[in-house]
């Protein structure tokens, strides 16, 4: 490892675009400027690329092609597809049903929601993060309008069982939308089969660009529109098209689909000798369901010490992490999502994430595992809550 | 987290870290669900600090403000290392991100304790806070 060698394992928060997307982006940027909407030959190609963007990523999804709608990044999904199917549905009822491990752009939509005059359930988790679809049907009221529950959580990796969950929404016809924003180009999605009416995606989570973002919208659903003004996206969203970027999430999607086995079983053996590693070190736990989780992500949790001080000297060593830590947060709250699966507030602090990515290799994870290993004894010899038997100096 | 220099260095390199074996004075605060605990050891000659050590939970900021604090109280007298504010132990610092401040409070409370336990343990009177003075956590989780 040279000094200037970085190892990026935090590739939950975002991913670097891949060569060839970029370059397949950059036409759109320079010759093929033009604006989508206008008449003239050169924005024919600009239509022409949205379009083929467009059935990139309906195929990923198992959609169709007009059910596919570009947006800005996958907070604007979340907040369109909530807000639009409730004030949508408004003479049909006021009651949503989520959960409390939800990203806040789902979290805080519903909050605001609340201020409305909407009613929302936030459903409990099990230890692991799971939901359990026996508590989404008990939560159907006559007036509930939309069940929207995460594919897969991003601070712990646990995958939902959202066929399950989409089943039940179905058979009792309410509306279900899914933030896939953390298991799009990760793991395989159907959403015909899983009987998903709506879902959001970010194009920069795997390895696409920054500023886009996709929300399917099933035939069925009615919802109103968040951005209003041109006739862009079918008039459902206004906004000149990112045809740039519009080029790059669906490239990215579509190549991470066509890998995705490749990388899983890639991934799936680093992340095993991560944890493996890891769990060696005394009273460490890990994080979110065993085996119903993203290949990618690690999460656990050191007692009697403080993930922020684990990341800054991982920083130091030119190591990319994450932490749950209040201390690492502007409002000092710990992670909702720990404390949801039950983990009391003053072991939260100490949880640290590390999200895998293409860029990794095995001499990172054992590099990882050391440089952990170190840090988590170098503060617990600090902290006043260290038991005797785990220091040493 | 953007940190000076100063705390980084602070962070890293804690000084006087540890524990101070038979010591006059203990004082911790905080509590782990805030996020930070400090636990300072004291001892006390002719009425100065002679000696002081500290142990942390909590992140860079706390660890680099109980770093400092100790650094400036040893060998004052303990009036002084009673008047050492959380304010200087952030200019010391080079300052601290706003929402970190009240990791500096947590070591001006930890000394007062430290300073008071040795009081009572001598027979004396515990100082009081100054009037209006915010303890370093609102313990309302």
């Amino acid at each position: 490892m040279t000094e200037s060698h970085i190892i990026y394992m935090d590739n939950a928060a975002t991913t670097p675009v891949r060569q060839e997307v970029v370059d397949a982006m950059i036409p759109y940027m320079r010759e093929n400027f033009g604006n989508p909407s206008s008449l003239y030959d050169i924005a024919k190609i600009n239509r022409e690329a949205v379009a083929l963007a467009r059935s990139r990523v309906a195929r990923a999804l198992n959609a169709e092609d007009k059910e596919i709608y570009f947006t800005s990044c996958g907070t604007e999904s979340d907040n369109w597809a909530i807000k639009g199917t409730a004030f949508a549905n408004r003479d049909k009822g006021k009651h949503i049903i989520t959960s409390a491990i939800e990203h806040h752009a789902v979290l805080y939509t519903c909050q605001w929601l609340e201020k409305q005059g909407f009613e929302v359930t936030y459903l409990p988790v099990d230890e692991f993060g799971m939901v359990n679809p026996k508590d989404v049907e008990a939560a159907i009221r006559p007036d509930t309008v939309l069940i929207t529950i995460m594919f897969a959580n991003n601070e712990i990796g646990t995958i939902q069982p959202i066929a399950e969950i989409g089943k039940i929404a179905r058979e009792h016809n309410v509306l279900f939308h899914t933030d896939a924003v953390q298991a799009a180009g990760h793991v395989p999605i159907d959403v015909k089969a899983m009987n998903i009416d709506m879902l959001s995606i970010s194009g920069h989570k795997f390895n696409g660009p920054k500023g886009t973002g996709v929300l399917y919208i099933g035939k069925r659903v009615k919802l109103d529109s968040l951005m209003h003004g041109g006739d862009q996206e079918r008039k459902r969203r206004a906004g000149t098209e990112n045809v740039a970027g519009i080029v790059g999430i669906g490239l990215a999607l579509e190549l991470s689909v066509k890998e995705m086995d490749a990388t899983t079983k890639r991934l799936d053996a680093l992340r095993k000798r991560l944890v493996d590693g890891l769990l060696t070190i005394p009273k460490s736990r890990l994080n979110g369901h065993p085996t119903k989780r993203l290949p990618n992500n690690v999460n656990v949790i050191f007692e009697y010490i403080e993930g922020e001080s684990i990341l800054l000297m991982l920083n130091r060593r030119g190591i990319c992490a994450s932490t749950g830590s209040a201390c690492n947060s502007a409002s000092l709250e710990p992670s909702h999502v720990l404390t949801a699966c039950g983990i009391p507030h003053e072991v939260v602090h100490g949880s640290l994430r590390l999200t895998l990515g293409e860029m990794n290799t095995q001499e990172d994870v054992d590099i990882v595992i050391d440089a952990v290993k170190d840090i988590v004894q170098k503060l617990r010899n600090m902290s006043p809550l260290t038991p005797d038997e785990l220091r040493k100096y | 987290m953007d940190y000076s220099e100063k705390v980084m260095d602070h962070f890293e390199n804690p000084r006087n870290q540890g524990i101070l074996e038979n010591p006059d004075g203990i004082g911790v605060e905080g509590n782990p669900q805030c996020g930070d605990i400090m636990k300072i050891y004291i001892k006390v000659a002719d009425n100065r600090i002679a000696d002081v050590k500290f142990q942390t939970f909590g992140c860079g900021a706390a660890i680099a403000s109980s770093s400092m604090a100790t650094e400036m109280i040893m060998g004052k007298t303990l009036e002084e290392a009673w008047d050492l504010s959380n304010k200087a132990v952030a200019q010391a610092l080079d300052g601290l991100p706003p929402q970190k401040v009240h990791c500096s409070v947590l070591a001006e409370d930890a000394i007062h304790r430290a300073i008071n336990d040795y009081r009572v343990k001598q027979g004396l009177e515990p100082w009081e806070e100054k009037p209006g003075h915010k303890k370093h956590c609102h313990e309302s989780q």
